[in-house]
């Protein structure tokens, strides 16, 4: 009897029921980057522009949902020592066919996206799920878990994208929307200290919008 | 072949590339591990050993081993599975040898593995096509200026722990909003150089 069967057996038939549930947290509630704070680095580095926050947006979706499928499928066979290694492989499996494609279909965006898809095996997000999720929930039910933190992921990176595309470069995925002559472009939001402050910021309107438990850090 | 300079790259990727500031990595360790001088200080410490280390030893794996089988594809689960064997490998030797140093840096190395700095510097190594030198030279430089910017962080945090931030900033977003600051500061580093 291991760690992960004790743990499964309160989670044992609720995949019906909780399949909302498990979407409203991943999307709202306990959204990744907002609220759990994790797999922040790609979220800033890549949203310079919307065209790269969606294609990494999608990335993390496919990759999230897949291993946190396939990982729950063979959570019953993996000893708990070697998970650790087991999860990563995993995720770098997925991470690389994702990289093949896109190199294969859409060479320009895998050169704009540059190391942050490899990065995808270091984001927390993903070890996150397959640690605190996927190890003790039936596949389908981690599958859902998996796309709604993908999708929530996706959600912010959209939206800061968005704001920072906007801001920076008066365009939305390449249209000029602000045209030239009246907005001064601002190369503050394109480059890093931009992704801070909207980040920042983003955080901040969530927070005031819907004040979650308080926390103890300074 | 990258025709940098070695002093090029190495104030390059300290001040003006910063790999936290500039390429925004390592932000999980950075946000957690910033709020005491002292933890910075060994975080940091072992970042550098293991990135100089790593960004070696992966050079030399990438371009004698993967390169010639023609492997390149394999090149992610190969890297990240060398840094978690390095850090492991370094744990238990620093454990058997040194047990002082065990218990200064011992809690931060497993930390080291899913710290995406490593792995991203690793990434960066290859894109820019580095030799050797230089690729020991950069693993070593971007090591310390994650350093430097934890160590910042650090500083200005135990100051932070007196003032009144408003309260639905608190946490996090103050963080984001000190370390977006701190990158428009190094941003005036750029100027100094062009480095790519």
């Amino acid at each position: 009897m291991t760690a992960t069967n004790r743990v499964s057996v309160t989670c044992v038939g609720c995949a019906g029921s909780k399949c909302r549930e498990t979407i409203r947290a991943g999307v709202h509630t306990n959204n990744p980057i907002l609220v759990q704070v994790i797999g922040i680095c790609s979220a800033l580095a890549v949203t310079s522009k919307l065209e790269t926050a969606l294609v990494m947006g999608i990335a993390l979706i496919l990759t999230a949902t897949l291993s946190c499928f396939f990982m729950s499928l063979i959570r019953n066979i993996t000893p708990p020592r070697i998970r650790m290694i087991v999860e990563i492989a995993l995720i770098s499996v997925f991470v690389i066919c994702f990289d093949q494609i896109l190199k294969a279909v859409y060479w320009d965006m895998s050169k704009q996206l540059g190391p942050y898809v490899g990065l995808i095996i270091t984001n927390c997000i993903l070890m996150g799920r397959l640690e605190g999720f996927a190890l003790q929930n039936p596949p389908l039910l981690s599958l859902v878990d998996g796309f709604a933190n993908g999708l929530g992921y996706a959600l912010v990176l959209a939206i800061v994208g968005c704001v920072r595309e906007l801001v920076g470069s008066g365009s939305l995925l390449g249209f000029a929307i602000l045209p030239e002559s009246v907005y001064q472009t601002n190369l503050l939001f394109v480059l890093a200290p931009g992704a801070f402050f909207t980040m920042g910021l983003l955080i901040w309107i969530v927070n005031a919008a819907s004040p979650p438990k308080p926390e103890k850090k300074p | 072949m990258n025709p940098t300079p070695l002093w090029v790259i190495f104030v390059g990727s300290l001040f003006t590339n910063n790999i936290l500031l500039a390429s925004l990595l390592g932000m999980c360790s950075f946000l957690v591990c910033s709020s005491k001088v002292d933890t910075a200080l060994g975080l940091s410490a072992a970042v550098v050993f293991v990135m100089t280390c790593t960004t070696a030893l992966n050079y030399l794996i990438y371009y004698f081993v993967l390169i010639p089988l023609q492997l390149e594809f394999l090149s992610f689960v190969v890297f990240i599975s060398v840094i978690a064997a390095f850090v492991q490998f370094v744990e238990m030797f620093v454990e058997r040898f040194s047990p002082k140093l065990y218990y200064a840096l011992g809690i931060f190395l497993p930390l080291i593995t899913v710290n995406c700095a490593i792995l991203g510097a690793v990434l960066f190594m290859v894109i820019r096509k580095y030799n050797f030198v230089q690729s020991a030279t950069f693993g070593f430089s971007a090591g310390l200026g994650w350093g430097l910017a934890i160590l910042l962080m650090a500083g200005l945090r135990e100051k932070m722990g007196y003032s009144n931030v408003p309260v639905p900033l608190r946490g996090v977003g103050i963080l984001m909003l000190v370390t977006g600051v701190i990158a428009m500061t190094f941003m005036g580093f750029a100027g100094m150089l062009n480095v790519q």
